[in-house]
């Protein structure tokens, strides 16, 4: 899912500054479940804010609301009673979110409370890693599902590089492995290190046009 | 003129490589020196390509000065900040002004490096590199269109011999063979029986290639540490790192090419490999010192 | 504001009510199941409601009626500091303590050296 981590604190506080009202916007999915921008953590920001520019000795109010999915419209649309009343929206949505709600309330100013950082999963409770690079062009069959393109740092298919540390960890972080050392104990593992001894050409980096765009058909 | 490297290759004995650091800015006068020091005692002089990820003179630039200077040169190319089109670009142009000889790396990570905010490029890994330099030879570029005016490069690679886990590396190794390369130039070596393993490795898939050991003198335990921990590839075992540390104040520089000097003279001795390549980059000017007490001068 | 264990503190406020035990005026005691109930959002919200200092009182360590509740409620705490700062501090305490249901002494003496360090921080309440 998509992983996100609250901006650090004097940011957010500078970029509502000059707004009286604020919404601070959760959303129930993806940054729910990695603590950063659920109804929980608008609750708790809030809070802050609240404490915070009391001192600072403004006259201010916070709202709070969270709806299900930020980046869908129709949910993203109930907040508009809400977004009337403020002179700002800080969203803890992923900068999908953020967006969905801009173009929604075109003249709110609408600010980020979070940066977004990868497509990942729970290595373990509250550890977050990145699993998947949102290429367009999977090559996990190829190297038993571990993903070359973001776990390894240099993103090679020819892997590993001449780089890595003793006992197979990556050379930009000791506590990070090398994902070519995982793609080796894997493979051989299920004795199908044929797949690593073969020549993988340059990867099609316009695999997805970016700006990306997809038609769907409903089924 | 020196001899092209490629000859050099083929009728050599023991061959001598050494490595010139570019300088971080304009000023030319100190890799001239180190050019003018060393061109007519080695049969190569490498030209890293922003070595560790700090910013410096393109290798291209310096090789244009060693042929200028009558040595001969071997162009290093990262795939670290150069995508397809660039490399190519730089291929051509590097045969254009007579550079005849390319080292294909995948290059250190931005995050070892003096600008860390640099956005990677790794278009390419360093076995495509070798593919497409091979493709550039046959006269067609990668898309496959015809080139009006080919290349010839004679290629070459990096290995880490010492690599932990090993086997990853020898599938890398193993691959970089069956692209095509005429040398391998290693990390830095300093266990003698890692090389020999090595070697016997690369014989069996390719009895021609030559290798050529890479020596980094370590002049100093807390040195030696220090690359160990910071510098990608390079593992110095703890044994000598004590030998350094017994060193006297002060002569932790001789130590080092001392060390060095007996691992030369070793693998020349017992032919463990085709030659070394000597990498002390920012003290060229000791690599003599290392050749003469290793009995190369 | 103390938030106080049924178990442990509430007991032991209980008792130094009963023993006329001197505690200061400007104490709130909200009786919890556990400290292991008390989020950190209720101790932000202790701040919003005017609170010049927070506290969670526990069962003694090892010996929660919840097993793990005390445990929680000791990284929660450490969490809202880290919270509280981010925003200044300003004079804001929180703290956790631990102490059993007979022990009322200990409960005053906890109260009475928080509001020490308010009244040092010069903001009673």
């Amino acid at each position: 899912m998509i992983i996100a981590e609250r901006k650090p604190m004097e940011e957010i506080k500078q970029v509502i500054a000059p707004y009286k009202k604020v919404l601070l916007a959760g959303c129930g999915t993806c940054v729910t479940v990695c603590w950063s921008g659920g109804e929980k953590e608008v609750g708790i920001l809030a809070s802050q804010l609240r404490l915070a520019r009391g001192t600072e000795g403004k006259d201010h109010a916070i709202l709070e609301a969270t709806v299900e999915r930020q980046c869908e419209k129709e949910m993203a649309e109930e907040l508009r009673s809400k977004v009337a009343e403020v002179d700002a929206v800080l969203s803890l949505a992923c900068g999908i979110g953020v967006q969905t709600m801009a173009e929604i309330f075109e003249e709110k100013p609408i600010f980020p409370a979070l940066n977004t950082t990868f497509l990942g999963m729970p290595e373990k409770e509250g550890v977050w890693v990145e699993m998947c690079g949102a290429c367009g062009d999977c090559f996990l069959d190829r190297t038993g599902s571990v993903c070359p393109i973001v776990r390894c740092a240099k993103g090679l298919l020819n892997g590993p590089c001449g780089g890595t540390r003793k006992g197979g960890k990556c050379e930009i972080d000791p506590q990070k492995d090398c994902a070519w050392v995982l793609i080796y104990r894997r493979l051989e593992k299920q004795g199908r290190l044929d797949l690593m001894q073969k020549y993988y050409p340059p990867k099609n980096f316009r695999a997805v046009k970016r700006p990306g765009k997809i038609q769907a058909i409903k089924a | 003129m020196a001899k092209p490297f490629r000859e050099t290759l083929k009728t050599k004995g023991f061959i001598v490589t050494a490595e010139a650091a570019p300088v971080k800015g304009s000023n030319m006068s100190k890799p001239i020196e180190n050019i003018e020091l060393l061109k007519d005692k080695v049969d190569a002089l490498n030209v890293t390509d922003n070595q560790s990820s700090v910013m410096r003179y393109p290798s291209l630039g310096t090789c244009l000065l060693i042929k200028e200077r009558g040595g001969e040169a071997v162009l290093q190319i990262t795939c670290r900040d150069r995508n397809r089109l660039a490399i190519q670009g730089d291929l051509l142009f590097a045969w254009s002004r007579g550079i005849g000889n390319v080292l294909c790396l995948t290059g250190d990570s931005i995050d070892v490096g003096d600008h860390k905010e640099a956005k990677p490029v790794f278009d390419l890994d360093s076995v495509q590199l070798i593919h497409l330099v091979h493709t550039l030879n046959s006269g067609k570029d990668m898309a496959g269109n015809d080139l009006d005016g080919g290349i010839d490069f004679c290629i070459g690679t990096t290995a880490t011999p010492s690599a932990d886990p090993l086997e990853p590396q020898l599938v890398k190794v193993g691959k970089k063979l069956e692209a095509g390369v005429s040398f391998i130039q290693t990390q830095a070596v300093y266990e003698l029986d890692e090389l020999k393993r090595f070697v016997e490795f690369v014989r069996k898939k390719d009895a021609k290639v030559k290798v050529l050991a890479g020596i980094v003198p370590a002049i100093g335990a807390k040195m030696a540490e220090y690359m160990n921990e910071n510098v990608p590839g390079i593992f110095v075992p703890q044994y000598i790192i004590d030998e350094l540390a017994q060193a006297p104040k002060g002569k932790g520089v001789s130590k080092g090419i001392e060390i060095a000097a007996r691992m030369i003279r070793q693998v020349k001795e017992e032919k463990i490999c085709d030659g070394v390549h000597i990498m002390f980059i920012g003290r060229e000017e000791k690599v003599p010192e290392i050749l003469k007490s290793a009995g190369l001068l | 504001m103390a938030f106080c264990c049924e178990h442990s503190a509430y007991s032991a406020a209980d008792l130094a009510g009963r023993l006329a035990l001197h505690c200061p005026e400007n104490l709130r005691v909200i009786p919890v199941p556990c400290a292991g109930r008390v989020d950190t959002l209720h101790i932000l919200k202790a701040f919003e409601k005017g609170a010049a200092a927070v506290l969670v009182l526990g069962c003694e360590e090892g010996a929660c009626h919840h097993l793990t509740g005390n445990t929680r409620a000791k990284e929660r705490v450490k969490h809202s500091e880290v919270l509280l700062k981010e925003i200044g501090g300003n004079g804001r305490y929180v703290a956790m303590s631990n102490l059993s249901p007979n022990a009322p002494h200990k409960f005053v003496k906890i109260i009475d050296e928080m509001n020490e360090k308010i009244k040092k921080s010069g903001e009673v309440r």
